[in-house]
């Protein structure tokens, strides 16, 4: 990439399980100011373009791209929606700025969860309406079938995956934003109530409402914002069919993700992403995804992140540190903002500022994000705090 | 900048109830452009596609969803959305894709199919309203349009025969175009619409494009790409999106605001200084028959207050001097919202290029300009599109 | 090269082909329900309608009165200062009178036809309106720019909803 471009703004509301007292529109509110004073008190009107994340159902608004502008201060501005996660909005966001026309552009995305009373039936709608959906099964189903045939191919172990619900739950303890954080072991794991086997209560994240918001700068402008802007190195998406029974290598790998990292990789010049990247944030929606996306992301080979994870290689005082914050596990379940809770505790790590919970000596950092069940899509990012 | 090419569109038929799948329609699009470019799926590099409401198909992320129709198994694939707009915005979409560098081509797919909503489409649009100040007053989106068209005719005298006779040069254009839903059906005269069923005044049905299902796609390349592939690449010369406030009853609703901000962003952009004299073809916005006069004066391509009477003189006839909707438009060719507005798009391209057949607009059109509308009356984005006739 | 050799399938059906069961269909009725947190401004609002008032915003930045209130100026960007009470009458500033309901359905002949109609509301700040209805009036007296006072339902009868106001009537 020729040009290059940094983050230079990041704020966000308080994150919480039930969020009563305000509007979404009040809570991106307080997200975006925040990241407008972080990034030297820039006012809206003289960005140039915005870039949200959501999608209608989640919302209960259809078009829900029409009530973005007036909390991010965008009013009469360019503003746009991508119905994806936070990582593939800030690719939309980063490409806005490599086109050379924009110099500042925002990103944001949110979850109110909890105003959505039926979201095991918005999940099942995402099925295909003509011959998944009429089968009535709650759609947590695919997350057992993706799960057991995980773990049939690679020899991961139920064990393995409940130590990821606890490294990440203990984590959280150390994170000030999260709502999910405890310390359990691997038993409390394996006997929480069984969901759909061999998924278990405890390996699956639960929702949070928050929102995120960061600001993007060209490398010309960046200076003009922040002392320490944090480059954007390598980003990569990708989809895999959506069809649940045709998908590339089958249920039990994460195709999208080994897309979107090559993609990403190529980009930011990494040959050898374990030496080169330092830490990472990525999808642990279920506890046996941080694994399986280990793998597909190349920091490890396949059926070998079980074997690291119990050799502590992945602990926050390991060689490579995983979901410092806690993940979604430990943190929360923040919907289309998912990846941006990568991104910020990836930011957070490589400013220097991520408190209790600071790594030592980190550079680069990749976050990743998975949309969900029932999709095959993930987005990856590289970053550092190198020029 | 990275100088960006349309080198292929394509689209579906329009059908008011369409026997093929989103995805199906998807396909077809996808490929008819891809044939027209000469390109394999395996020479685009990711797919920008774009779609409207998810309620429609109630189907949640729909973009995943329609993800393998639009040739996105395996490839970067993000869904944009800006309501009504999105049809023209999804160029936008694909343009920083191969602007940034990121990649060389790109295919850009719009999609929607309306028909699936029961019992009928227009109960969903009450979802688009403000959850807790506005959807309890059990709201029909034709209202707010007539709301919106009111404003504008009260404000320069405007009457009801002025915007049927808008309606009607559209209506009848569209019979020519083989996508519509109306091909070689009966012209329309401006009695027929003034006679037409009031749905909410001054709307009359025929006042109003159709509901639809369809498809349309165009593929985007780097210059050095499409001077590989086509002799005649048509170049986006200039984009410009703008969104305003979404508290849409605290503006006045007679001018576009947006619409001109859009305008300005994407004639700087492509260098133009006087677009109505330098534009030799609009595709403006046409759902309505009043929404095309309206967005001719937001795109600066008719004065305030006068765009009735430039429409009575021929000035946007076929061979005026700013032929206006040679597509016939949504009005005559049929409205599926995200692929409407790409519908424009695809006209471009053709007329741009000399293969518009018996809607080819007459001496050599270079320098195009297509729009779209959406949201709650608050949005547009503009596309500049040219080719060198040299 | 002509471009109508890429328009290729969008196949018609008619109604009549999926209703006689040539055209298999999949049937659901969609069953997802929400419950909006309101926030601190429009929360407010809600509870002064269910009083039989309305409240804006007045801002700091900007010296405007905001209706329906918010927590921000939206174009300053800055947060909003003190609350106050704006008239329930207003000016019409657009409307229109319908002969269907909100999902396409005719309005039966003999039933009233709905009137909505954007009123500025008295006390705000020029321009800022509401989305409303129309009562107890003719459809042909409508004017733009006619006074109207807002008809509230029976305290009893409110729930703290922008249907407090049954609609506006001129007065």
């Amino acid at each position: 990439m020729s040009k290059k471009v940094a983050i230079v703004g990041l704020g966000y509301s308080s994150f919480r399980t039930t969020s009563q007292d305000v509007s979404y529109r009040e809570m991106i509110f307080e997200a975006a100011t925040k990241c407008y004073e972080d990034a030297g008190g820039v006012h809206p009107q003289d960005i140039d373009a915005f870039v949200a994340c959501s999608e209608d159902f989640m919302e209960g608004i259809s078009i829900a791209d029409e009530y973005v502008p007036d909390q991010l201060g965008a009013v009469l501005k360019p503003v746009q929606s991508i119905t994806g996660d936070g990582l593939q909005g800030l690719a939309s966001a980063a490409m806005h700025v490599l086109t050379g026309e924009l110099d500042l552009v925002t990103l944001s995305a949110f979850s109110k969860a909890s105003n959505v009373l039926h979201y095991a039936n918005v999940v099942s709608y995402a099925c295909d309406p003509t011959y998944v959906r009429p089968l009535k099964e709650n759609p947590y189903f695919i997350a057992g079938l993706e799960m057991n045939r995980y773990l049939y191919e690679t020899g991961t172990t139920e064990e393995q995956c409940a130590m990821v619900t606890a490294k990440n739950k203990g984590n959280a303890l150390f994170n000030p934003t999260a709502a999910y954080g405890a310390k359990i072991d691997v038993k409390d794991v394996l006997q929480s109530d069984p969901l759909f086997s061999p998924l278990k209560y405890l390996d699956k994240s639960q929702d949070l409402d928050g929102a995120i918001v960061f600001l993007l700068a060209s490398e010309e402008k960046a200076y003009q914002y922040t002392d320490k802007p944090i480059w954007i190195k390598g980003l990569g998406w990708a989809t895999d069919t959506p069809n649940l029974d045709n998908r590339l290598d089958g249920m039990g790998d994460a195709v999208y993700a080994r897309l979107a990292a090559q993609k990403a990789y190529e980009m930011a010049g990494i040959t050898y992403p374990r030496k080169e990247i330092h830490f990472a944030e990525l999808d642990d929606t279920f506890s046996f995804k941080e694994l399986q996306h280990l793998e597909a992301l190349n920091i490890c080979s396949r059926g070998e992140a079980g074997k690291l994870l119990e050799q502590g290689v992945f602990s926050k005082n390991g060689d490579f540190p995983v979901n410092v914050s806690g993940g979604s596990l430990g943190v929360g379940y923040l919907h289309e903002a998912n990846g941006l809770q990568r991104l910020m505790e990836v930011v957070l790590q490589l400013r220097g500022e991520a408190g209790k919970r600071q790594l030592d000596d980190v550079e680069t950092g990749l976050a990743f994000a998975w949309r969900g069940i029932p999709t095959a899509t993930g987005a990856a990012a590289v970053l550092s705090s190198r020029y | 900048m990275r100088k960006v090419a349309v080198v292929g569109a394509g689209m579906t038929k329009f059908a008011r109830r369409a026997l093929e799948t989103p995805k199906e329609l998807s396909y077809q699009a996808s490929k008819a452009a891809l044939d027209s470019a000469g390109m394999k799926l395996k020479d685009i590099d990711c797919v920008a596609h774009g779609s409207a409401p998810d309620a429609f198909d109630g189907i949640h992320q729909k973009g995943e969803y329609l993800a393998d129709g639009c040739g996105g198994w395996n490839k970067p694939t993000m869904r944009v959305f800006v309501g009504g707009a999105t049809g023209v915005h999804a160029i936008a979409h694909g343009w920083y894709h191969v602007a940034s560098g990121l990649a060389d081509t790109c295919l850009v797919v719009c999609e929607e199919k309306m028909s699936s909503a029961m019992p009928h489409a227009q109960a969903f649009f009450l979802t688009i309203f403000d959850a807790i100040t506005e959807r309890a007053l059990g709201l029909n989106l034709i209202w707010i349009f007539a709301l919106e068209m009111k404003r504008y005719m009260e404000r320069y005298g405007y009457t009801k025969e002025d915007m049927a006779l808008s309606a009607m040069k559209n209506k009848n254009q569209g019979l020519k175009h083989p996508a519509s839903q109306f091909y070689g059906g009966n012209e329309l005269t401006v009695e027929d619409i003034l006679n037409s069923e009031v749905m909410a005044s001054p709307v009359s049905r025929l006042d109003v494009s159709p509901v639809s299902d369809g498809a349309a796609a165009i593929v985007l390349a780097s210059e050095r790409t499409a001077r590989r592939l086509t002799d005649k690449p048509v170049w986006i010369e200039g984009v410009g999106w703008c969104l305003d406030t979404a508290y849409w009853a605290t503006r006045d609703l007679y001018y576009p605001r947006y619409t001109e901000i859009a305008a300005r962003k994407a004639y700087k952009m492509a260098g133009i200084r006087e677009p109505h004299k330098e534009i030799n073809i609009a595709e403006p916005y046409d759902p309505f028959g009043y929404k095309q006069l309206h967005h001719m004066e937001g795109l600066l391509l008719s004065p305030k207050g006068k765009t009735v009477e430039l429409l009575r003189d021929g000035h946007f006839d076929m061979d005026g001097n700013l032929p206006m909707c040679p597509s016939g438009g949504l009005l005559g060719v049929g409205n599926p919202i995200a692929a409407a507005g790409t519908l424009k798009l695809c006209e471009l391209f053709w007329q741009l290029r000399g293969e518009a057949g018996e809607r080819q607009v007459p001496g050599n059109p270079r320098l195009g300009v297509a729009q779209a509308w959406g949201d709650l009356m608050q949005v547009s984005s503009v596309v500049v599109m040219g080719i060198n006739n040299a | 090269m002509d471009h109508k050799e890429f328009i290729r399938g969008g196949t018609a059906l008619s109604e009549d082909e999926i209703k006689s069961g040539k055209i298999f269909v999949e049937e659901d009725a969609l069953d997802c329900r929400y419950a909006w947190d309101t926030g601190v401004a429009i929360g407010r609002y809600l509870a002064e309608l269910k009083k039989g008032k309305i409240i804006a915003k007045k801002t700091n930045c900007c010296d405007r009165i905001m209706i329906p209130p918010r927590m921000f100026c939206e174009l300053c960007y800055r947060p909003s200062g003190a609350w106050t009470y704006v008239q329930d009458t207003g000016v019409v500033n657009t409307f229109s009178i319908s002969n269907i309901y909100y999902d396409a359905s005719r309005v039966p002949s003999g039933e009233p036809n709905p009137m909505p109609a954007v009123i500025e509301i008295d006390g705000a700040s020029k321009g800022m309106g509401i989305m409303h209805l129309l009562g107890e009036v003719k459809p042909e007296d409508v004017k733009i720019g006619m006074k109207v006072k807002a008809v509230w339902k029976p305290e009893s009868e409110r729930t703290g909803s922008i249907t407090d106001i049954e609609y506006f009537k001129p007065y």
